[in-house]
């Protein structure tokens, strides 16, 4: 646990010795507002909800997390500093985690910094509080699940640029296999038993259930073992490059 | 007390480190020599348990380093090839963060801390972002982190190189200074660097321990070992007079570099002083000699020979 904190604790705190946490929470604000306002049509709706702000999450995770999640291992093996680390009395897999965790708090800090939206749209009406702070979970979620996959591509590679392609890209395929066009694809020449197995597999799904305003057992249990299978593969991965 | 025996890595096809066996009680300081790319590293590398062997066991103090990595890591300081470093920290927060993982805190922290800061002379740029530091402070922040736990075990890997020659003198004192009951491991090809502060070295090549015994008897593995080297005054070295030292008893072998007016003898036998005759010599002869110098052995030739050898 000690090296879970130690760990989370340096990693949290290089996200902002770096421009890149300023750029990061900027853009991520920006767009989450072009996003809402001119694509979700926020005002024209006229419903007091924040429906358009968290539909549009899974696509811009899809290329913001990737960012944040390419450098937690990549960046070490280059620099060498992976060999501290991995020298330190830590175990791997408590490594993993506080990589994981500060990713995770910091994306999770972005989220809680889109607050005034939130705060819009109670001044503009009366929207079902239950519902936007449940999506909020479901959205933080789905980030750590987005981010579990970029540790295990990021230990993968020792380039940035591969670990940010390899992971939108697996990511990319955790979004679309809930969509009913790619699930179709599948309809015609695959039993319904695994059309639905992929469909379950989804971010979307599980992520849109969420949203809905239910917070299931089962959307809670899927992402949390969809983290948890990824930095499993992350620490194996790891693990395999000492041992190549 | 550490154990490798007969220790194998193997990188697809090429074999780093072949049936490497030694083993370290406290209070040895092991200079690891070696050509590049011999394999140093990468038995440090597996010393300290960031890559694992292919074939063989690693122990410190009774900690397997495969079964029992956590607790073997615990008692070992680690300066990779390099010094890396968190670029983006200060080494306040770098050495902190060490500190912090190898389970120090409180006031325990913040009494190793100050000590490896003055150890290190690091005061004057603890504030300041770790990439924007020389060369010679990246280098002392890596050696401070390697230190921080007073552990009993010190593997540095090329821990001099690139320092001026004022901050290896203080690295070299730095490690003179470890208490007498800890195990250090230096790799280098810096060769002086043995004499100066190791009490055994072993010689690697291509992966294979090709020398191992104290730096002394290192030197007198050398045709240099016992051999005087003359400075004569100006254009006296002369053919007959080589034929004249060469014609001495405990005198082998004559060099002569007429560019810088030397002349070196190698005695017959390495364990005997040719001194006392080649002076009675020098005064028969009534020749202006400016300096004499008693060879204690070339590191570097003894290096070359038996790290080449391995190769034929």
């Amino acid at each position: 646990m000690r090296g879970i904190r130690v760990i989370a604790g340096r990693e949290l705190a290089s996200y902002f010795a770096t421009p890149l946490a300023y750029v990061f929470i900027l853009i991520f604000l920006v767009l989450s507002g072009v996003f809402t306002f001119y694509m979700g049509n926020f005002y024209e709706r006229e419903q007091a909800d924040l429906g358009p702000f968290f539909n549009f999450h899974p696509w811009l995770y899809l290329f913001l997390v990737p960012a944040i999640a390419m450098r937690l291992w990549s960046e070490e093996r280059k620099s060498g500093s992976i060999e501290l680390l991995l020298t330190l009395p830590i175990t791997r897999f408590e490594a993993v985690m506080g990589k994981f965790l500060a990713a995770w708090l910091f994306a999770g800090l972005a989220l809680a910094l889109t607050f005034p939206l939130w705060l819009t749209v109670n001044y503009l009406g009366e929207p079902d509080n239950g519902v936007i702070v449940a999506s909020y979970i479901g959205s933080w979620l789905m980030a750590g699940g987005f981010l579990a996959v970029g540790s295990c591509m990021s230990a993968v590679s020792k380039s940035q640029v591969i670990a940010f392609i390899l992971t939108a890209a697996v990511c990319l395929v955790f979004v679309l296999a809930g969509f009913p066009m790619v699930l179709n694809v599948f309809k015609d020449w695959l039993p319904l038993l695994l059309v639905d197995t992929v469909a379950s597999l989804s971010f979307m799904t599980h992520y849109g259930a969420i949203t809905k305003g239910v917070l299931g057992l089962n959307d809670l249990l899927y992402f949390v073992s969809v983290i948890g299978v990824w930095l499993l593969a992350t620490t194996v991965v790891v693990e395999m490059k000492q041992a190549r | 007390m550490i154990e490798i025996n007969h220790l194998v890595k193997r990188f697809d096809d090429l074999v780093a480190v072949n049936d490497v066996s030694f083993r370290l009680a406290p209070g040895e300081v092991l200079g690891f020599l070696g050509p590049n790319g011999a394999g140093k590293s990468t038995t440090m590398k597996i010393l300290t348990g960031f890559l694992k062997p292919t074939e063989g066991t690693v122990t410190v103090f009774g900690c397997d380093i495969e079964r029992d990595t956590i607790a073997a890591q615990r008692q070992m300081g680690y300066l990779p090839e390099g010094a890396p470093c968190y670029d983006e920290m200060t080494p306040r927060s770098f050495l902190k963060f060490i500190a912090a993982a190898r389970g120090l805190t409180g006031s325990e922290q913040t009494r190793q801390l100050a000590k490896v800061v003055g150890t290190m002379s690091l005061e004057g740029v603890l504030d300041q972002r770790i990439e924007t530091l020389s060369k010679g402070f990246k280098r002392r922040v890596g050696l401070a982190q390697a230190i921080i736990h007073d552990p009993q075990v010190l593997v540095l890997d090329e821990p001099t190189d690139g320092l001026d020659p004022n901050q290896k003198h203080q690295v070299r004192e730095m490690i003179r200074g470890l208490a007498k009951d800890k195990i250090v491991i230096i790799s280098t090809h810096i060769l002086e660097e043995v004499t100066a502060v190791c009490s055994r070295a072993v010689i690697i090549a291509r992966g294979r321990i090709v020398a191992d015994c104290e730096p002394s008897a290192l030197e007198r593995r050398s045709k240099y070992h016992g051999a005087l080297t003359l400075t004569l005054d100006e254009a006296v070295v002369a053919a007959d007079l080589v034929g004249a030292f060469a014609g001495l008893d405990e005198v082998g072998l004559v060099e002569a570099n007429t560019t810088a007016n030397q002349l070196t003898l190698f005695p017959r036998d390495a364990s005997a002083s040719i001194l006392l005759s080649v002076s009675q010599l020098v005064r028969e002869r009534d020749l202006a000699v400016t300096g004499i110098v008693q060879e204690k052995g070339r590191l570097d030739e003894v290096f070359r020979e038996v790290t080449s050898e391995v190769g034929l």
